[in-house]
């Protein structure tokens, strides 16, 4: 049965697990969220959460464990070799380090014109070459560009160039692997208005994975918090930062680093983040995050929690809000 | 008008690049010597029946009246017994040695590189257990015995030789292509292709090959020195290139019964196949140099 929405991605109780000599890895475990026609849903989590791992199995670099990835309603939970060439024109990746994700051995023209050439978009040679410069005009490169390996230009132009390469099927849908986190912080702002713009020029949704949580306040509509696997909060972006709710996100908010005192006291109250992320082999009982909670229950080492929606549009699995807290 | 301003362009960019690989490559000296040496025995060994002085010595020739002269101002490397130019010969046993080489990578490289991207692309499955496995027991023989084996079980020959010789090479550009192959699959922007919706074809050979390109090219320069050093081998025991042919290694057995009197019909052979060896080795650090790494 196909749900009328207006989601363009729908993630169901998506779990990817990893079998290594130390045991199973959980790099997902049991998540569900979706992404609305036209937003950009921010996903966050520190280094290990597995929200890369959620991009990859979107974009069908692995295939899911269990649970589903559902594309405007259909199910694309395979891997990317047996999904159809008209799906791969609709959903596109930006990879977080440039460096890697362009191949050294080609030159920019032909890092560009394999989109164009696999989607048939072009008619002829001329086609393509006149295709190829509006793309590097589009990402604000000089089109000369065109004759130049990744090695020769900076970091910030590699990911224009990977930009323009994920823009130049005209997708519907983009996957933004921290696309700024390797890059220097002038180039950031840049990129981060380039997407926003194209976002509106070209209608995309965006699902946006990184670990600057203060990134998320100007760029996306909606934020989930990934934590070891599992989502810990989904709320809408302003009401993320007025009312964060999980004291894990509590405890990342509290320590985004502000020059001001305005700043400071937009922020909730101090909560000293203790701890490190464990590791996902050995993911603690019940609440994955009661070692490092600071509100820490009996409940909370025995039962996992389960999501609870506070207010509309605003969920939380925390058993802080499970029954009568509410 | 346009499109003849980014031709130009083009060719231009074209220029460029050649001129930042000659000079990455010529940055070593020692590369250059090895290219102008590789150059001036492929022109001798090519244009060999022009440009040797004594043409007729390459064959079926016999003139006492010059046998065993040392070297002189008519035969710069002296005659042999049996009174044939050894220069001339040289010549022409470069011919052999070169063509022996060059229709052994021909053979061994596209089989060699192809079974590599495949086993190393596909890392983990059956088709890389099956080629790799074939691979090593291939690796385990050496070309030298094996030839030596075919070439005195069937009839000797320069033939039979390449075709011994190339049974036994492949393995190596296997093993390396595979090597390379098998770590840039992980990487992104294979991945980016694959996502892309672009063909095995293209990722095998446009991503990943390209990558591969300067490890074939220098073991390939540094391979000829060796391809030639087991044909001379072959011809030195008689089992190669047969007489009256010449051929460096065989001239170089021919000369050794005459040491030291008359030294110049075994040294100076022997002399050309070190030179050529060496030559395609200073080459091959060249290319190596030159292919290192893209940009600057």
């Amino acid at each position: 049965m196909i749900i009328l929405t207006n989601n363009i991605l729908t993630i169901e109780q998506l779990k990817k697990h990893f079998v290594t000599r130390q045991g199973i890895v959980k790099a997902v475990d049991g998540i569900s969220f979706s992404v609305k026609e036209g937003e950009t849903f921010g996903l966050v989590g520190e280094s290990g959460s597995g929200k890369s791992t959620v991009a990859y199995t979107v974009i069908g670099m692995y295939k899911p464990t269990k649970g589903k990835v559902l594309y405007r309603g259909k199910n694309i939970s395979q891997e990317s070799k047996k999904r159809s060439q008209a799906l791969k024109k609709e959903i596109r990746i930006v990879f977080q380090d440039p460096g890697t994700s362009l191949n050294p051995a080609r030159s920019i023209r032909q890092i560009l014109e394999l989109p164009l050439k696999i989607h048939n978009l072009s008619r002829n040679h001329k086609d393509i070459v006149n295709k190829i410069e509006e793309l590097l005009k589009m990402v604000q490169l000089p089109v000369d560009y065109i004759y130049k390996y990744p090695l020769m230009i900076g970091g910030g132009e590699k990911q224009m160039v990977a930009i323009a390469r994920a823009l130049a099927t005209n997708p519907s849908f983009v996957l933004l692997d921290e696309p700024t986190s390797a890059l220097d912080v002038s180039v950031q702002a840049k990129i981060i208005n380039m997407l926003i713009q194209f976002q509106k020029k070209f209608n995309l949704s965006y699902l946006f994975i990184t670990h600057d949580l203060s990134l998320m306040r100007n760029v996306a509509s909606r934020v989930a918090i990934m934590y070891l696997g599992k989502i810990c909060e989904i709320a809408p972006a302003s009401e993320f930062f007025k009312n964060p709710l999980h004291p894990y996100t509590q405890m990342l908010l509290s320590s985004i680093s502000v020059i001001s005192d305005e700043e400071e006291a937009l922020k909730p109250k101090k909560i000293i983040s203790k701890g490190e992320i464990p590791s996902p082999v050995n993911v603690p009982p019940g609440c994955s995050f009661h070692l490092r909670c600071p509100n820490k229950m009996d409940i909370c080492s025995r039962e996992d929690p389960v999501m609870v929606e506070v207010s509309k549009g605003h969920t939380v699995r925390c058993h802080l809000y499970t029954n009568t807290h509410v | 008008m346009q499109k003849d301003s980014r031709r130009k362009e083009g060719l231009f960019r074209k220029w460029e690049d050649i001129r930042r690989y000659w000079y990455k490559f010529s940055r070593n000296s020692l590369s250059i010597i090895g290219l102008v040496v590789v150059c001036i025995i492929l022109f001798a060994a090519i244009f060999a029946p022009y440009i040797s002085p004594y043409p007729k010595s390459a064959g079926k020739f016999i003139n006492f009246y010059e046998a065993s002269q040392p070297p002189n101002s008519a035969h710069l490397c002296g005659t042999d017994v049996f009174g044939r130019d050894v220069l001339t010969r040289v010549f022409f046993g470069y011919r052999f040695s070169l063509m022996m080489g060059i229709v052994v990578l021909a053979l061994v490289v596209p089989v060699g590189v192809a079974l590599g991207l495949i086993a190393g692309y596909y890392r983990g499955s059956w088709l890389d257990t099956i080629i790799m496995r074939i691979t090593d027991i291939f690796v385990a023989v050496p070309p030298l015995i094996l030839a030596l084996a075919v070439c005195s079980v069937l009839t000797p020959g320069i033939f039979h030789a390449m075709m011994a010789v190339s049974l036994m090479w492949w393995p190596w550009y296997t093993r390396m292509v595979y090597g390379i192959a098998s770590s840039l699959k992980g990487e992104f922007f294979v991945q980016a292709a694959e996502v892309g919706g672009a063909s095995r074809g293209h990722i095998l050979f446009k991503e990943i090959l390209p990558n591969c390109i300067a490890p074939i090219f220098t073991k390939m320069s540094l391979d000829m020195g060796w391809v030639i050093l087991i044909g001379a081998s072959l011809s030195f025991v008689g089992l190669g290139v047969q007489p009256p042919t010449p051929d460096l290694g065989s001239m170089v057995a021919d000369g050794s019964k005459y040491l030291p009197d008359q030294w110049w019909i075994a040294v100076f052979p022997a002399f050309a196949i070190m030179l050529v060896v060496l030559a395609f080795n200073l080459l091959g650090d060249g290319i190596r140099d030159m292919l290192g790494a893209k940009g600057g």
